[in-house]
């Protein structure tokens, strides 16, 4: 692998020593490395993104730094020059490295202020928590926050990125001075994340290493001082501010270019195969709404999230009651009270979460491809049928390039991207007619996003009516054969196709917010 | 290429290892106990008690079963004691009417299955918490049976499936066979049927199995009606080892059956577990009732190291596994 040397900060060049800096490091787990001689240079002052595909090791990188792991020996971590080896979470602590993962690490019942103190709340008389002390504190930390709440809040009544605020304050209270985010607007709105960036800004100028981790291309730009890159376990290279592009990015880690993602041969026929009409849940969420959808066709489904696509999908799914409306498939109406219903019709409906309301993370590989057609493929007094389901996953694992070590490692042990084939492939058992999928590509890499984009394809071609639910506008825009848009619980317009309107980002954002009816009177 | 890398491979014969290993779970805990008693109980290591250990053990092994597939799909089942106790009374009333002797077996068990189906409906189609109706109807039960014996100990000394408690097949009690033959088609069922998998993936993920077309409450249902048919019969089982049944039967059994389950490594929270796991710990709980009794200590202190030896195995399984699981 290339290894681009490191320029010393060429830029904003502080004379001293980087605040961290990691050499040589390895990781080495039973039959796999997942490291291999990996660098990193982070300075004071800086923002400096880590970017690679699942499973190219930050993770990992990380899980070293905050002390959960320890590297194989050879290589060095130094902090503000000085050799630091960092032996557990306590070293890392002492070493002023703190860490914000995606998953908050609160106790949701306690105070914010019993939060930051917990585990080293300061004592009176030895025993008791010398709450003054705590609360002063607490308050200090959050005002240098611009924090909206004061330290006696509970900390379970505060939204994500209240408590995410909580988080931070906790590594500011440790004096920290490495603050690594992993993902950390997952879960945030768009005003959210903007005040979250704002702070990290902040925080950068106050004398703070940040290390931020992230998928989304627009964050990157928008934070990064300089970018480092890791592929498959090795340290690719960093870009500078000036440097940065997202064909250099995805290039580098992908290893190809990202023209090259979508498959821009339409399938689409004018056979028509589903037909929903003024379909609605009594108007809670999915107001009536018609759409009609044609074999080998993919159609987007575009909209801010709230704006009721995963409802109306859900609702042609038989997931949630329908009120009224009708759903045709094939000229045939259907009666939609439960998924099965759906199913047998040859309706398809891959979740948005996967993780929730998707995979069985316990079981394996063979038996969540398999669970959709069990029972139709059962011998005689519903006995399993293991030649059938070894075949189906041995297909499925080929067709569809799922990377796994066997079909009995559990689900939960793959990367997003092979979970989220893995249920693709589930689906593509049933033979589905319609197969609507709802953020197919959510939280993947960008080389199982080109892999997913591939499989919608190939299904397309092969008849299948797909609709694409997605909030990534390039996304949409480079699958979809044409793609509606809805807004507050309507479909409100079409662009592409023959619908006359250019299928842009601003054709569908115009639509999506609603700006093209505000302007008339 | 990266991912697959970075997936240990295994090759199937330590699959195979690693798979006996996580099903052998809690058996270690049950040799060292029985080791330990093997020194210091007095005629421990004899043919005849070992066989009395597994009798002893066979019916809590019989409720254990049904509550491994309860739990399993993260459920919980407070009634089979209470339900046992109906069932064994029943088949005492019935025994005892001229003519229908015969039919005590099939009513109790009938009894059983229809007592778990109403605990299944309850949680499957009205949708109230398992723990609340099973606690319900355990007290419901209770009465039922203290009403239907009357407030006495009903006695048959001629009931015809006298043989369940007391007869052999060989040197195998029919008690101890019959709890094997359940264990096994439970394994059967959990293993090799369609059923089984959707069992497995109720408790693994509710939404994601309603999504999968699974019919969550068919499933839910069954393993109800499937805990109260092995409770019925383990009032079966009871009643023909005393000839006789009474309201107090059972008082406590669901706890002891819980224990196995759990000891046995089962998910409280569904999706993980199996009945083979079930068996060792249902072996467990008999073997330090049996030791314990043989060494003269007495029954209070038994309960004080019975429940001691239930947390600390489960605490090592757990720690156990903790290590196992820092490889992702």
């Amino acid at each position: 692998m290339a290894t681009t040397p490191v320029s010393p900060a060429a830029t904003s060049a502080p004379a001293r020593a980087p605040a961290l800096e990691m050499r040589g490091i390895s990781k080495t787990f039973p039959g796999v490395k997942a490291l291999d001689n990996v660098q990193l240079q982070a300075w004071t002052g800086e923002i400096h993104s880590l970017m690679g595909e699942n499973g190219a090791g930050k993770s990992t990188l990380m899980k070293i730094l905050s002390g959960a792991y320890t590297a194989d020996p050879g290589g060095e971590i130094r902090i503000d020059g000085q050799l630091t080896p960092i032996t557990g979470p306590k070293a890392a602590r002492a070493a002023g490295i703190a860490i914000i993962y995606q998953e908050l690490s609160l106790a949701p019942n306690l105070t914010v202020a019993e939060n930051i103190y917990l585990g080293n709340e300061p004592k009176q008389f030895g025993v008791l928590a010398d709450r003054a002390t705590m609360r002063r504190e607490t308050a200090k930390v959050l005002e240098r926050l611009g924090a909206e709440f004061g330290p006696d809040t509970v900390v379970n009544t505060l939204s994500i990125a209240e408590q995410q605020q909580v988080e931070i304050a906790r590594a500011l209270h440790q004096r920290s001075h490495i603050l690594i985010m992993d993902e950390p607007t997952t879960a945030l709105s768009t005003r959210e994340t903007d005040r979250l960036f704002e702070l990290i800004k902040r925080l950068r100028d106050e004398d703070i290493a940040i290390i931020y981790i992230s998928h989304r291309m627009a964050e990157i730009y928008e934070l990064s001082d300089r970018v480092s890159v890791l592929r498959d376990g090795t340290y690719v290279g960093t870009l500078e501010r000036a440097e940065l592009s997202a064909e250099r990015l995805v290039q580098m880690m992908v290893g190809r270019p990202l023209s090259n993602l979508f498959d821009k041969h339409s399938y689409a026929t004018d056979r028509v195969v589903l037909e929903v009409k003024e379909l609605t849940d009594g108007g809670r969420r999915v107001k009536p709404s018609n759409l009609t959808l044609h074999a080998g066709e993919v159609l987007g489904l575009a909209g801010l999230v709230g704006a009721g696509r995963s409802e109306l999908a859900r609702l042609i799914f038989g997931a949630d009651r329908i009120a009224s409306g009708e759903v045709w498939l094939e000229g045939k109406r259907l009666t939609l009270r439960n998924p099965l219903d759906a199913i047998h019709a040859g309706i398809a409906y891959l979740t948005e979460d996967r993780k929730a309301q998707g995979l069985f993370l316990d079981m394996s590989v063979r038996e969540n491809i398999t669970i959709s057609v069990l029972g139709r493929d059962a011998l005689a007094g519903g006995l399993l049928n293991r030649a059938a389901m070894a075949r189906l996953t041995a297909g499925s694992i080929q067709d569809l390039r799922v990377r796994v070590a066997g079909p009995f490692v559990t689900a939960g042990a793959l990367s997003g991207g092979n979970q989220q084939k893995l249920l693709i492939a589930r689906w593509i058992a049933i033979n589905p007619k319609v197969l609507i999928l709802d953020e197919p590509t959510k939280g993947v890499d960008i080389g199982a996003k080109a892999e997913i984009y591939r499989i919608i394809s190939e299904l397309a071609a092969k008849g299948v009516a797909v609709l694409v639910i997605s909030s990534e506008l390039p996304e949409v825009i480079g699958i979809s054969d044409r793609i509606l848009v809805m807004r507050e619980g309507v479909i409100v317009g079409e662009v592409g196709g023959s619908s006359g309107a250019a299928a842009t980002q601003e054709n569908i954002m115009a639509l999506a917010t609603g700006t093209t009816e505000m302007v008339q009177p | 290429m990266t991912e697959q890398v970075l997936t240990p491979a295994k090759t199937p014969d330590k699959k195979f290892w690693a798979n006996l290993i996580q099903t052998a779970g809690i058996l270690p805990v049950l040799i060292v106990i029985a080791v330990i008693f093997s020194f210091i109980a007095p005629n421990f290591l004899t043919e005849n008690n070992l066989l009395n250990i597994v009798r002893q053990a066979s019916i809590n092994i019989v409720l254990a079963t049904g509550m491994t597939v309860v739990i399993l799909t993260g459920g919980i089942d407070l009634s089979v004691g209470s339900v046992l106790a109906v069932s064994a009374v029943t088949a005492m009333v019935v025994s005892l009417m001229p003519e229908l002797g015969w039919a005590a077996v099939p009513i109790a068990l009938l009894i059983g299955l229809v007592l778990g189906a109403l605990n299944g409906l309850l949680v499957a189609y009205a949708g109230l918490p398992p723990f609340i109706v099973t606690l319900g109807s355990m007290t419901t039960l209770r009465g039922l049976a203290y009403l239907l014996a009357g407030g006495t100990t009903i006695i048959n000394s001629k009931i015809d499936f006298a043989w369940i408690g007391n007869a052999y097949l060989g040197p195998l009690p029919w008690i101890v066979v019959i709890a094997f033959l359940v264990l096994l088609a439970t394994w059967f069922l959990l293993r090799h049927t369609v059923l089984g998998i959707y069992i497995y993936g109720v408790g693994g993920n509710p939404q994601a199995a309603r999504l999968t077309g699974i019919k969550v409450g068919q499933v839910m249902l069954f393993v109800y009606a499937f805990s109260g048919l092995l409770a019925g019969l383990g009032g079966v089982m009871t009643t023909s080892r005393l000839y006789s049944a009474n309201g107090v039967l059972g008082t406590g059994y669901e706890l002891d059956a819980i224990a196995a389950v759990i000891l046995g490594g089962t998910s409280f929270v569904g999706g993980i577990g199996t009945v083979i796991g079930t068996l060792f710990g249902a072996l467990i709980i008999a073997t330090l009732n049996n030791g314990l009794t043989l060494m003269n200590v007495s029954f209070f202190w038994q309960l004080v190291i019975k429940g001691l030896v239930i947390i600390i195995a489960v605490a090592l399984d757990k720690y156990r596994h903790k290590g196992a699981g820092a490889r992702t």
